[in-house]
């Protein structure tokens, strides 16, 4: 089905089932229980789940096929969320020419920078790409003030001319992003008995084309470029000996990248239409290889799961304060209360850079393959009975996991 | 390929299961129409103080937090009711606010817009906040305040000094206690004038962004109009952290002031490297060499250390005041956290009290009502005088003052001291003033 192998069928039906239920599954804990502090299921959030998913698909085609580790795709999410902006300002409200407009301009930029930068391999390409996306940043953030509004970030205002839409909304309002009619923030909510579900428009809209990205890239992953890219991972100077050159499926694949960094960074100022130059900031581009990383490189699911991790400590493991802490342990002694308040709030709030960095070193030590290898190890565990293996596992090369799982 | 192969049986198993999965939900909807955004319903209301916990300004990111800490104990009546005891509305009871109990979530804007608005919209729509405050970046306040007025909730600035907040990003859902750079330039011109004579010629280093810009023009303009000249205007991008390269050309420009239009990391560096260079022992033209901050922050006094000893600059509050106000909020706050707060604190509590008794004033959460009762209100008892939040642009007027770095500080917290106080009237200016020029609040918007 689809062109599509029946396990990988299954793959993108699991893809799929996970972002549409997302509101439901995201949702675990009942409304105002003390647990609904882990409750991850509001609007906001699982955009950002999915825009990252969609980032981060992009970016395993480049660096998890050929290997090339990229340390620019920021810049390419800013400028494809500042084209989307500015389509915004111009043109009308609705996300569709936004959003193309973002994948054209974000391929176009990688297309200049790719050429550039894929003269080179390993840390020098790493550091070129890095030297342009930084170069793009300090760019945006202050000379390119008149194009980008610097540090405060390009927003829309009330005189924006909007030449297909109107200027104004009809309560003197700035008009909301939609989709021919339907507006990206409007939230339908189900209440089902204490548990509240949130069903936004702008969600399913970014989830659609997170499947859509997510069946693009399992093409490609199966097509025989991908495999050309593969062999470019494995070794580049041999298949340069075959007489190949290597450079033209390189740099399709950066372009490739590129553009799905645009394509999250138009859907981004989609549902919320602001660009800001941080987006474009080392940082941000170091964001996805960890993103990439903690899921698994060189996996389909991984780097979705990987982004959907980093942005929940991110936005829920931040949010935890010495109050918040003070009402969970309430139930026990003072001292214990105090205790045990001193030894989890390094942790949590202001600390959540460091608990994650601490899961960073956990997955790059004990599952060098990501939380999807913690998955398969898992699975392994259980099947381990009805599979008797004869090798010696101690004795053998292990083996690389499978490049759909 | 695979192969799918469809039976009656299993269509309509299928179906069954489907349309009932798609019929559920129906069963649960209670509609629950609201008149307005997060409109608190039970027995609390909740705030959401956003503020830098992580990043370049997480110093004052904690001291913001710790203000609004405050704010909320005395709001539940809690504690010793700091300024709500001298504040000049008496609407607020000490039982929270309209009987509800005030609760609160706090967010990491990490000094990033993206970062910020992330983390207000998950106040917003998980927590049902019912009002935003903080900031600590004229970059932040206005991109959380655009998403405040989008998303139908009352934002509170708190550390924000870009004439652009309150200008031409004014919001109509936004409100500003601190003072901007316009107000920085008119209260430290005269003084400048005065101590420096009116015929010095100004040298600028400016940190490269919107806010750096804004108070560039802001104190250029001010101080040509008592007969300064000047002589150059340099921008420094942001991340530098050794500013010897720019310090060096000052030298030989002919230039007797310098003026550091920077913040932060920035100001503590260059300020450093400028005494290091031996700027402030020069004479030039015949006269003293001197270096003028134009804002000053009682962290930023503590970096410099040293340095910042009878340098002049503005600053919105400071704890060393005299009035009612100021005493009951240092004394309270010094009770609880053990030193005395910052400006930034100050501006924090007072956001959040304001807030609050606008809308026991107003007699309701809804945000149009909120912004009726704040436009054009008048108070006093907020520790900066007689105070006015102009309805026309949503910012505060009020006194300024014009600090220099002390040359015998006491203790680690009395690092600046009083020069003047600038009245009001000083620092007023048009709300369509070219500075402010083109934006327009637009109309308030209670969301949902």
């Amino acid at each position: 089905m689809l062109g599509l192998e029946k396990k990988d069928v299954t793959l993108l039906a699991v893809v799929a089932l996970l972002a549409f239920a997302a509101p439901f599954i995201l949702n675990p804990f009942p409304e105002g229980s003390e647990m609904a502090q882990f409750n991850a299921g509001y609007p906001d959030l699982m955009q950002r789940f999915v825009i990252f998913g969609i980032f981060a698909i992009g970016y395993n085609i480049l660096f998890g096929l050929t290997g090339y580790l990229s340390f620019g795709h920021a810049a390419f999410l800013g400028v494809g969320s500042y084209s989307a902006v500015w389509m915004f300002k111009l043109l009308s409200m609705n996300v569709i020419p936004a959003i193309i407009l973002s994948i054209i301009v974000a391929g176009l930029f990688s297309l200049v920078i790719g050429f550039v930068s894929l003269r080179r391999s390993g840390i020098y390409f790493s550091i070129l790409t890095l030297a342009f996306a930084q170069m793009s940043f300090n760019l945006a953030y202050s000379v390119l003030t008149p194009i980008t509004n610097g540090e405060t970030g390009l927003q829309l205002t009330l005189n924006d001319p909007r030449i297909l839409g109107a200027s104004t909304g009809a309560d003197g309002s700035i008009p909301v992003t939609s989709l021919f009619g339907i507006e990206m923030r409007s939230t339908y909510e189900m209440h089902a008995g204490a548990w509240l579900f949130q069903f936004n428009a702008g969600y399913y809209v970014c989830a659609i084309i997170l499947v859509a990205a997510f069946y693009l890239a399992m093409r490609i992953f199966r097509s025989p470029f991908g495999l050309m890219l593969r062999a470019v991972k494995t070794n580049q100077t041999r298949l340069n000996y075959t007489g190949l050159n290597a450079r033209p499926y390189t740099l399709a694949a950066f372009v490739i990248s590129g553009m799905y960094a645009g394509l999250a960074g138009g859907l981004m100022a989609s549902m919320d239409p602001l660009a800001g130059a941080d987006r474009m900031q080392w940082t941000a581009s170091g964001e996805v290889v960890l993103m990439t990383i903690l899921g698994g490189t060189g996996t389909l699911l991984g780097p979705v799961l990987g982004a959907g991790f980093i942005k929940y400590f991110e936005n829920i493991f931040s949010k935890i304060n010495d109050n918040v802490l003070h009402g969970w342990f309430a139930a026990l002694p003072d001292g214990l209360e105090d205790t045990l308040v001193f030894i989890v709030h390094p942790f949590v709030g202001k600390g959540w850079n460091m608990t994650l960095g601490l899961m960073f070193m956990a997955v790059v030590i004990f599952l060098p393959g990501g939380l999807m290898e913690g998955g398969q190890r898992l699975a392994k565990l259980f099947r381990k009975k009805d599979k008797p293996s004869g090798d010696d596992s101690e004795h053998h090369p292990k083996q690389a996991p499978h490049v759909a799982e | 390929m695979s192969k799918t192969t469809l039976t009656r049986r299993g269509v309509l198993k299928t179906g069954a299961v489907a349309g009932s999965g798609l019929a559920l939900p129906t069963i649960f909807t209670a509609s629950s129409a609201s008149a307005f955004t997060n409109e608190p319903t039970g027995g609390s209301v909740t705030f959401g103080f956003n503020v830098p916990q992580t990043g370049p300004y997480a110093d004052e990111g904690a001291d913001e937090l710790r203000a609004y800490e405050l704010a909320v104990e005395h709001l539940n009546g809690d504690g010793d009711g700091g300024m709500l005891n001298t504040f000049s509305s008496k609407a607020l009871q000490g039982n929270g606010i309209l009987g509800k109990k005030v609760d609160f979530v706090t967010g990491d804007t990490q000094t990033k817009s993206d970062a910020a608005r992330a983390s207000a919209k998950s106040m917003i729509e998980k927590d049902g906040a019912i009002m935003i405050t903080g900031g600590s970046s004229s970059g932040v306040a206005v991109a959380v305040q655009g998403l405040c007025q989008e998303a139908g909730v009352i934002f509170m600035a708190a550390l924000t000094h870009s004439n652009d907040t309150t200008g031409k990003d004014k919001k109509a859902n936004g409100f500003r206690h601190f003072f901007n750079a316009y107000m920085s330039g008119a209260a430290l011109a005269p003084v400048l004038a005065k101590r420096y004579g009116s015929d010095r010629r100004a040298y600028h280093l400016t940190a490269d962004y919107t806010w750096g810009w804004t108070q560039e023009e802001s104190i250029a303009a001010a101080t040509e109009a008592f007969g300064w000249e000047t002589v150059e205007k340099v921008r420094t991008p942001l991340a530098a952290t050794d500013f010897s390269s720019y310090i060096a050309p000052v030298l030989n420009s002919g230039a007797d002031v310098l003026i550091l239009n920077h913040y932060g990391g920035n100001m503590v560096n260059s300020l450093t490297n400028a005494v290091q260079f031996g700027l402030r022992d020069k004479m030039v033209n015949g006269k003293q060499f001197e270096i003028v901050v134009p804002l000053y922050s009682e962290l930023m006094a503590k970096g410099a250390g040293e340095n910042i000893k009878g340098i002049l600059g503005s600053t919105n509050w400071s704890w060393t005041l005299q009035d009612e106000g100021t005493k009951a909020f240092v004394k309270s706050f010094g009770t609880k956290y053990g030193f005395p707060p910052s400006n930034a604190a100050q501006t924090s509590y007072a956001q959040t009290i304001l807030y609050a008794d606008a809308v026991a004033r107003a007699g309701s959460f809804n945000p149009c009502a909120v912004v009726e009762a704040l436009e054009g209100f008048e108070f006093d008892g907020l520790g900066n005088g007689p105070t006015l939040y102009r309805a026309e642009d949503h910012q505060c007027f009020k006194d300024v003052l014009v600090m220099q770095g002390k040359e015998n500080p006491a203790n680690e917290y009395d690092l600046l001291e009083i020069v003047d106080i600038t009245p009001r009237a000083q620092v007023e200016y048009a709300p369509d003033h070219p500075m402010f020029a083109g934006g327009s609040l637009g109309k308030c918007n209670p969301g949902a």
